[in-house]
């Protein structure tokens, strides 16, 4: 792909990718996130009717991360046909290397007053392992949050993409990767905590970790790089690059017989997706305030996929709706009702995959179609979503 | 303990009438106040009289032996006092009783010296067990009493367990030759404890040998090796027998998926429930027999067979009735749709019997097992595991290789529509096949309720292990199956031997994926025309 001479620059065609009504709906949102939150959270008293509560900034703010792992997750799933069952890992890996820059913001205020972090102390080690080196640098925490997992995943993905292992069989081996990965984190030996992980954070960057501006930065941040991630996402899979990635998912052997080679394709998408997920654990741990290996568990990342069945695969404010609307339901379910939370979920799979295969946003769009044009096919779903994701 | 003690005064009260009496005069250091004077008197107290010094020797462990004034005597049941030499009760029980305490070293000395009266018991399985209990601990005090057993005993197993334990009581005796003898017979020892007594006589302690005789050293350095070959011998038969036990109990597991995935290619993440709804029915089986057949409680296993297989198949056909069947041909809703049914039957068991683990028992006949070697100990439970697993493999072997549905279920997985055209039910054969799947898994659910935790989340456990199983041995094979998850048990134990448990799990899996990438078709490849791409 040779750059034509007349091309317009990177930065407009990325805003080129959302419409008007896209661009409206973001700012909106980012209005909401980023003003209407502080002042609603800091400046109104907390007897006001329109106050906002730490509470509910956590858990938005929490959901707001999960959001930009659907995406990631649709991007692949919903646009390559790919089901990983592995993302827990790479939000959680994510998670952790953002974290060891938070265990050492600690410094002496742990309970052992120790320069090392407190398990290490309780490990009685008597030095930071050679992995930790750097951990007090924030910018240091930045890279390894995007370069670890992404490293994990381009080694990965290219061995098993190579050797053209597909649909279930992917799916499988990613899960036997995050599980295994659980297993060596859940060590003391491995230098992650073990059990408990991280967790008792002080400050960030200097400032308290609790503190209600630290929060509603974090909260900002959080809808800014949610608002991002839909903007990349909707620019590739508008772009040349989604189109081949569609074709991938639909009919891999043709695409491969017309001369591309999905082997990069799918590669580029996989690894990106990791990041994006990093991404997403690292704004999470800071404001959730804790991580630890169970994260990486096999059923975390299946509830991801699920997420993005709820809301739409193969749309991308589909998988955004979906982590509100299952996550929302499990807050209000397990404090509830917490016996009810697994039957209602174990639903949820059955039905989402039984009835909704386009999810809520097909379902409304099938819906409007119907609405709209009464003389055509009945349940005849739209063009945007027409075909059907499978392996 | 009551009912022991109670037991102990009836013996007795039978006793005293028959025995003669012991002299007091050997009974009165007992009470002494120094641990050696003791020991020497316990000693004595067996020499002299091996027969009556039993139950005084007994009473003084369990610490009801007391001193009354100048006269030793045994407490019974009740506040009833005998009197330890002649075994009479005494009426009234007479004041100022004071029991004799003992310490460590000296309850140590007693229950040698319990062993080794034993060793003169009519009977021989209580002779054995004396035996080998001497064999733990003998020590050079012993010798005149072992040589009077070795000269009474007829039998010849344990007349070899009591040669060993006279060869390590005269290891320590000053004549050399004794030594030598001694060495030489130790060498047909496989135990690690004899390795560890014998490991001195080879060393030297600053410049002078442990041992001043050079034959004996030689000796004991042959006898040294000959025990360590043993016992690498035993140590690697342990871990390839725990290694086909732990594959024996992988098997169990991915059976049932090897028909659900591997045949049909319904990817059922649901597998590791069905797992659970097995053993919780050899729970309640055991439940049902505890409560209306408490006499054949040691049989609950066998009736959990039958209700393990049909409860867990009928969850299997309804999952396939109402859920499964509408997603065949896409395997990755399968994944999900059956991940939600996991989630729920799950929570069933935890509304059910409670979010605890349940206690299952392993039936008295499963308990114990076969001692190989002294180092080596083949427990009952897992042998019989490892058989029902062969059990079940060839049942399901033959169900699908000589029963009219396997032959159906060949045909349906093989070509459908052709299948369809002559006549076969292919909608039920689904569901039937599915439903076999799932009261294998019901099987293996039954067998590990006998060595694993039960409770809802049990299932879970089990889930990753069985694909890694199936996808090793590639797909639509049950031979492939059963060489993957015997390959993984044994070198699992293997690598588990110098890594321990955590990481070789890890090591296994990441070779998996690994391998995987090598061979995506698994170790045994189909060939021919079912080979998809």
């Amino acid at each position: 792909m040779r750059p034509s001479p007349a091309r317009t620059p990177f930065i407009v065609r990325l805003g080129a990718s959302f419409d008007a009504r896209g661009w409206r709906l973001s700012g909106l949102f980012a209005a909401f996130a980023l003003i209407a939150v502080p002042v609603m959270h800091l400046a109104l008293p907390a007897d006001h009717p329109l106050h906002l509560s730490t509470w509910f900034i956590t858990l938005v703010g929490k959901i707001l991360c999960y959001a930009i792992v659907a995406v990631a997750m649709d991007l692949i799933w919903g646009y390559g046909g790919i089901l990983s069952l592995g993302h827990g890992l790479f939000f959680a890996l994510g998670g952790y290397g953002f974290g060891m820059y938070l265990m050492r913001q600690i410094g002496r205020d742990g309970s052992y007053q120790s320069d090392l972090p407190d398990f290490m102390v309780f490990l009685d080690w008597k030095e930071l392992p050679w992995f930790w080196v750097g951990s007090d640098s924030f910018l240091w925490a930045v890279l390894l949050v995007l370069v670890v997992p992404a490293l994990i995943a381009f080694v990965f993905g290219y061995f098993a993409f190579r050797s053209r292992i597909k649909g279930v069989y992917f799916s499988i081996i990613t899960q036997a990767l995050t599980y295994a990965a659980m297993l060596l984190f859940f060590r003391n030996e491995t230098g992650f905590g073990g059990n408990n992980g991280f967790t008792d954070f002080k400050r960030i960057l200097g400032h308290p970790i609790t503190a209600p501006e630290t929060r509603v930065v974090l909260f900002a941040l959080s809808a800014l790089a949610l608002i991002g991630t839909l903007l990349l996402a909707r620019y590739l899979v508008r772009s040349k690059f989604g189109r081949v990635l569609t074709a991938i998912r639909d009919a891999e052997s043709r695409v491969m017989f017309i001369g591309y080679n999905p082997l990069w394709y799918k590669l580029f998408v996989w690894t990106l997706s990791a990041m994006l997920c990093a991404v997403a654990g690292a704004l999470y741990v800071p404001q959730v305030g804790i991580i630890n290996p169970s994260e990486m568990s096999v059923g975390n990342s299946i509830e991801i996929a699920i997420w993005v069945a709820v809301g739409g695969r193969g749309t991308l404010i589909g998988p955004v709706i979906g982590a509100f609307l299952v996550n929302l339901a499990k807050s209000w379910f397990t404090v509830s009702f917490p016996e009810y939370w697994l039957f209602f979920l174990g639903t949820l799979f059955i039905v989402a995959t039984l009835y909704l295969p386009q999810g809520v946003v097909g379902l409304w769009l099938r819906l409007r179609a119907r609405r709209r044009g009464k003389g055509a096919a009945a349940g005849e779903p739209p063009a945007a979503v027409a075909k059907g994701v499978g392996a | 303990m009551h009912k022991l003690r109670l037991l102990l005064a009836i013996c007795l009260l039978g006793i005293s009438c028959a025995q003669a009496a012991i002299d007091p005069e050997l009974l009165k250091p007992l009470a002494d106040d120094d641990s050696d004077r003791r020991i020497a008197a316990i000693l004595a107290l067996v020499e002299a009289a091996p027969e009556e010094a039993q139950p005084v020797l007994k009473a003084m462990a369990e610490d009801s032996l007391a001193l009354a004034g100048e006269r030793v005597v045994i407490l019974g049941e009740g506040g009833r006092v005998f009197d330890a030499a002649s075994k009479r009760e005494l009426t009234p029980p007479p004041a100022g009783v004071e029991t004799i305490g003992i310490n460590n070293r000296v309850r140590r000395e007693l229950a040698s010296a319990l062993a080794a009266l034993r060793l003169f018991s009519a009977e021989r399985a209580v002779r054995w067990q004396a035996a080998q209990e001497v064999n733990q601990n003998a020590d050079a005090k012993m010798l005149p009493l072992l040589e009077r057993a070795l000269a009474a005993e007829q039998d010849a197993a344990i007349r070899a367990r009591l040669q060993l334990a006279r060869a390590q009581a005269s290891l320590g005796s000053s004549d050399a030759d004794v030594r030598l003898d001694a060495v030489r017979t130790l060498g047909e020892s496989s135990d690690p404890r004899v390795r560890q007594l014998l490991l001195p006589l080879t060393q030297k302690q600053g410049d002078d040998w442990l041992e001043p005789d050079s034959a004996v050293r030689a000796a004991a350095g042959t006898s040294i090796r000959s025990i360590e070959q043993r016992l690498a011998w035993a140590d690697n038969l342990g871990r390839a027998f725990t290694g086909l036990s732990l594959g024996s109990i992988l098997l169990l597991a991915a059976l049932g998926l090897a028909i659900t995935y591997g045949v049909m290619g319904v990817i059922n993440m649901a597998h590791g429930e069905l797992l659970m709804v097995g053993a919780y029915s050899a729970w309640a089986m055991q439940s049902v027999f505890r409560a209306h057949l408490p006499g054949a409680l040691d049989w609950y296993l066998l009736a959990a067979i039958p209700v393990g297989f049909l409860s867990a198949a009928l969850v299997g056909v309804l999952m396939e009735r109402i859920v499964i069947r509408h997603l065949y041909g896409r395997p990755l809703e399968t994944l999900l749709a059956t991940w939600g049914i996991s989630l729920f039957l799950m929570q069933v068991a935890r509304t059910l019997f409670g979010a605890q683990n349940v206690e299952v028992a392993n039936p008295g006949w499963m308990a114990g097992g076969v001692e190989l070697l002294p180092n080596l100990l083949l427990p009952w439970n897992r042998i019989i595991i490892v058989a029902f697993s062969i059990a079940v493999l060839v049942a399901m072997w033959a169900i699908l290789n000589l029963s009219r549905l396997g032959m159906f279920v060949r045909a349906v997985t093989q070509n459908r529509p052709m299948a369809g055209c002559v006549g076969v039910p292919t909608g039920r054969i689904d569901t039937l096949a599915f439903g076999l799947g799932a009261g294998i898994a019901g099987l293996g659910g039954v067998a590990l309720s006998q060595i694993a935790n039960v409770g809802p989340d049990m299932g879970q456990g089990y889930i990753v292990d069985s694909f890694m199983v199936v996808v090793l041995g590639g797909v639509g094979q049950l031979a492939g199956a059963v060489w993957a998850a015997l390959g993984l048990g044994v070198f699992t134990k293997f690598l588990e031997g110098w890594t321990g448990a955590v990481v070789a799990k890890i090591v296994v899996l990441v070779l998996i994926i690994v391998f995987i990438q090598k061979r995506p078709q698994g170790l045994f490849a189909l060939k021919g025309r079912f080979v998809e791409s």
